[in-house]
């Protein structure tokens, strides 16, 4: 297990330099206008000095790899600035990632506990109308543009009918009551996509289970229903879906919010994205892109590793002999 | 009979398909006496597990139609309720189906399964005696250190191993009836004797009664006292093991015995095979069902004989075939063996 | 239901996409998907001829300071604090149907129909270039494996550790700034090609590695064998041999692939990264929309439900699809609770 882990890991460490490599590629070599220019932003059309102390800082008058390699320090070195707005990149992120995952995290534990028992009562009730309409559901759930359901919220409860505050974040440390209050519509608009594909993956898995011989045997030996549907259904078609939930919590984190974020206004480091495409400003792109990028190859790798942990099969390399 | 521990009278299964009815299971009726080995051959399709899992209510089903009696000790169990039915699964009636690996839950480990089967039926068995009971089942069974095996996973056992776990599981409560369904059709050949070994032990010293099935009449030699013969959802003979062996009275019998390969005869030139396929159920010729694939049809073959002693010599040995004695033992033999012959 | 072990002996109905047409035709929910994708496509494809007959102006044309006549009545097409005329309906013979988008008082319909040719024609064409560049990479990786696959599947694992969204945006910034040159191809930064290759490319590890997994157990078959034996080469197989038998998965994964892409078209677009002025799709239309949200909610609400009913559409299809053509995914939908069906396996 350990062995494993540790492979898993080095390999991680690989695809995160590689990451690097194509941020590098997608931002400096791919595009063909001047990338000074680029960097500079907006400012770079009046300011020719700019132009030039961006030229020598990020070497762009000398090879690929020196460019590579101060792109790099300045990314991790904590040196990145966003000429637009003259701020540090790193503590502009710094100071949203608490809105962020809260959101995330919040928005996960709902989608995670809703998408579970939608599952199981759809795979239970299969064909009957509680499956019906929870598929349904799913369907429109997985279909719809988020911002737009975000966008929906927003008129109708919080202008229509003022029930919950219109966005902005209140930090959990400042007043519990309020950070949740005001984050209930965002994790719903965030959850409904995620509840819908979740139940069915769940409930495709627990229809597949339910086909199994050791299902079948389960009821030879005299179990009840509920107990064949929990102790053996459930449990197996539940790996897949811890997995699953591991990768997209992390493509949530690392990008998923944006969108969210920016409609409710919550200042997390998804809107601080939002706000730098906006103006076309690319330092702040560029530090987020590598840095949910980072974020969603750890996740994978312990996801990989967790999957390993709760599949007997994997984790003692069983050979079935 | 009232001696008869499980009687299953004219069970009928018949299931709703996209391509219509399909009668799986077509009016079989037996017997099963206490410590006897019955066992039931026949290929895939005749509907010999169709009628294990039935009996066990495993078939229920809204597109599943169900006609017959079967009774344990007079208990009717077709017409029980599922929460009566629980009640005899695996603690009176036990199954062991035919692969193991795929039978046993993956990502739980095998001694757990097994308490978990004890403590559906006795609930006031705590874990630790549960645990204890286990053990001694994995060891009755012939699994050495027990105590470690207990708490593998299925995939590290090895085939013969986890068949032995599972047996182990049945009996874990002591039933009455043992089914065991192609217990060794997924296991390689050596092992596949240790298994029977195994069973024919487990039934003399339990005194447990057990219903074989199988497709393989080799391996049913081995162990059974009597025989059914299935062919599309019928019993088309049956009898006792020598009855079957010595004096088989369906022609499909003798294509099963012709295609056993024995080590202490001549080669044959090629392996012999019953020509043709067994039909689609969906689709039965009429009269005996496998008229099309006999050579020896004749014209009242479209007439589907009745079950009955013909040319047995006890009233136990019964078939379905409308050809005289005399012209049966006349047919069986070819070449000097019991065989089906190939053409016409 | 499982099938009877012999109902193969006696097949009814020949080829398997003879079968598979009939299956979808009797799905009559997926039909109806279907239909509905239809008439939204003809929607779409009626623009020219709505803004030309009935509107009488083009989706970039400004009315700010116009007065109409609806029902009768004279009414600013944008009142004088910036609120834009609601939906006018029929009352000014077709003119300003679903009202005007804003300051700039263009038709919101003319500007809808248009708006959703872009993003159905970005949502398509991206699609075939990811079934493409898939199916290709699938192949040659699955194929021809060891070397040619360790690299086409490491850069499919680069690309695929990047979140759809972050990766659309990174490219869609980067190009918008300064447009793209590879070669001989110059694509100007608001050029309508950059969203769709940007989306095109993104998407790609997502088909590309399921196909890689069919075409690596397809390749074991003996009918690949038999083709190999008889001195087809690689490109024979591979096109010959092994495509035919991916034909009902990129069926379902293009079809799926397009929805993904309205989605995606849609938030790249909503953010700035996409499509770019002077082109608009339902995704900048919700942008600009979302100013007004609480003046004028429907200039929001109208292109998100278009775009819900365009992907809900290709999901549903998609899944008709997928079930007809694997009809075994079928009998999980009809399993009835607690009833577990026998399996006929070894009856």
């Amino acid at each position: 297990m350990a062995r494993f882990a540790a492979r898993r890991l080095l390999g991680m460490l690989l695809v995160l330099v590689a990451v690097t490599v194509i941020v590098f590629v997608i931002f400096n070599v791919i595009p063909s206008s001047d990338p000074a220019a680029r960097i500079a932003g907006q400012r770079g059309a009046t300011d020719p000095q700019l132009i030039a102390n961006i030229n020598r800082e990020w070497g762009f008058d000398e090879s690929l790899p020196v460019q590579y390699w101060r792109m790099m320090e300045k990314v991790f070195g904590g040196d990145l600035i966003s000429y637009t707005t003259r701020q540090s990149v790193d503590e502009q992120i710094w100071e949203g990632v608490p809105a962020t995952f809260s959101l995330c995290i919040g928005a996960a534990v709902i989608w995670l506990s809703l998408g579970v028992l939608f599952g199981y009562l759809s795979a239970v009730r299969a064909g009957g109308l509680t499956d019906r309409a929870l598929t349904i559901l799913a369907l429109v759930g997985i279909s719809m543009p988020v911002f737009w359901l975000a966008a929906i919220f927003l008129y109708y409860l919080t202008f229509k009918v003022e029930l919950f505050p219109s966005g902005s974040y209140v930090p959990l440390t400042q007043n519990p009551l309020d950070w949740a209050y005001h984050l209930v519509l965002p994790w719903l608009t965030l959850a409904v996509i995620f509840v819908g594909f979740y139940s069915r993956v769940l409930r495709s898995n627990m229809l597949d289970a339910m086909h199994e011989d050791y299902v079948r045997t389960a009821r030879a030996k005299g179990l009840s229903d509920r107990q064949v549907r929990t102790r053996h259904v459930l449990r197996n078609s539940l790996i897949p879906i811890v997995t699953l939930f591991g990768l997209d919590f992390g493509v949530v984190i690392g990008g998923g919010a944006i969108l969210t974020e920016s409609i409710f206004n919550l200042q997390g480091v998804g809107q601080y994205a939002a706000e730098a495409i906006e103006n076309l400003d690319l330092p702040p792109i560029m530090a987020v892109t590598m840095f949910a990028a980072f974020f969603i190859v750890l996740f994978n790798a312990l996801v990989d590793i967790a999957y390993a942990w709760l599949d007997p099969r994997i984790r003692l390399g069983g050979s079935a002999r | 009979m009232s001696e008869a521990l499980l009687a299953v009278r004219d069970l009928r299964v018949e299931f709703v398909t996209e391509g219509g009815p399909l009668r799986a299971v077509d009016g079989v009726s037996f017997d099963l006496s206490p410590g006897e080995v019955l066992a039931i051959v026949g290929e895939s399709g005749s509907g010999k597990s169709v009628t294990a899992q039935t009996i066990l209510g495993l078939t229920r089903s809204p597109n599943a139609r169900i006609e017959g009696t079967a009774s344990l000790r007079g208990e009717e169990l077709l017409a029980a309720s599922e929460a009566e039915l629980r009640k005899v699964r695996g603690d009176r009636i036990a199954m062991v189906f035919q692969d193991p690996l795929t039978s046993l839950n993956p990502v739980r480990r095998v001694g757990d399964q097994i308490v978990e089967a004890i403590r559906a039926h006795r609930e006031r068995i705590g874990r630790g005696e549960a645990r204890g009971l286990t053990v001694e089942m994995l060891d009755s069974v012939g699994i050495p250190q027990p105590e470690r095996r207990i708490d593998d996973y299925p995939h590290e056992l090895s085939g013969g191993m986890r068949q032995r776990a599972m047996i182990a599981m049945a009996l874990a409560l002591d039933p009455e009836v043992l089914i065991a369904d192609e217990p060794t059709t997924a296991l390689d050949v050596t092992i596949q004797a240790q298994i029977l070994d195994l069973l024919r032990r487990l039934n003399r010293e339990r005194d447990l009664a057990t219903v074989l099935i199988s497709h393989d009449l080799g391996v049913v030699a081995e162990i059974a006292d009597r025989v059914l013969v299935m062919y599309a959802g019928r019993v088309v003979e049956e009898g006792a093991l020598d009855e079957i062996f010595y004096d088989p009275q369906h022609p499909y019998t003798w294509g099963l015995l012709g295609s056993l390969t024995r080590l202490d005869r001549e080669r044959p030139e090629r392996l012999p095979q019953i020509r043709g396929a067994p039909p689609s159920l969906l689709d039965l010729p009429a009269g005996c069902a496998f008229r099309p694939r006999c050579p020896h049809a004749f014209g009242r073959c479209t007439e589907l004989p009745a079950l009955e002693t013909r040319g047995g010599e006890t009233a136990g040995h019964r078939d379905r075939c409308w050809l005289t004695p005399g012209e049966k033992r006349e047919s069986r033999a070819v070449g000097g063996r019991i065989a089906l012959e190939e053409a016409r | 239901m499982a099938s009877p072990p012999n109902a193969e002996s006696r097949p009814r109905g020949g080829s398997p996409w003879g079968l598979a047409l009939r299956r979808l035709r009797r799905n009559r929910i997926a039909l109806g998907s279907l239909g509905l994708f239809v008439l939204i496509v003809a929607f779409a494809l009626a623009a020219p001829l709505w803004a030309d007959r009935v509107a009488h102006t083009g989706p970039n044309a400004t009315h700010t300071l116009e007065r109409i006549s609806v029902d009768g009545e004279r009414r600013d097409v944008v009142s004088p604090d910036g609120t834009p005329i609601g939906p006018v309906w029929l009352g000014a013979g077709g003119r300003f149907f679903l009202g005007a988008d804003g300051r700039l008082g263009r038709d919101e319909m003319v500007r809808l129909m248009y708006g959703g040719r872009t993003s159905l024609f970005v949502s398509l064409v991206a699609a075939l270039i990811t079934t493409l560049l898939a199916v290709s990479l699938g192949l040659l990786a699955g194929y021809f494996r060891g070397a040619t696959d360790a690299v086409i599947s490491r850069l499919l694992d680069v690309i695929w550790a990047f979140p759809v969204l972050l990766l659309g945006i990174a490219l869609g910034t980067a190009l918008a700034v300064g447009g793209l040159q590879i070669g001989p191809l110059s694509l100007s930064s608001g050029s309508i090609w950059i969203p769709i290759l940007i989306i095109g490319f993104v998407y790609t590890p997502y088909m590309a590695r399921p196909i890689r997994g069919e075409v690596l157990v397809l390749r074991e078959k003996e009918f690949v064998e038999a083709a190999v034996a008889q001195g087809a080469g690689p490109l024979r197989v591979m096109l010959g041999e092994l495509l035919p038998n991916l034909w009902s998965t990129i069926i379902v994964f293009f079809t799926l692939n397009i929805a993904n892409n309205m989605l995606l078209e849609s938030a790249l677009s909503f953010l700035g990264a996409g499509v770019q002025p002077p082109n608009s799709s339902w995704g900048t239309m919700i942008s600009t929309g979302i100013g007004l949200i609480y003046s004028a909610p429907l200039l929001t609400i109208i292109p998100g439900t278009m775009i819900l009913l365009t992907v809900l559409s290709l999901n549903v299809f998609g899944d008709g699809l997928r079930d007809a053509l694997d009809p075994r995914s079928r009998v999980r939908l009809e399993a009835h609770a607690g009833s577990f069906e026998p399996e006929e396996r070894s009856a």
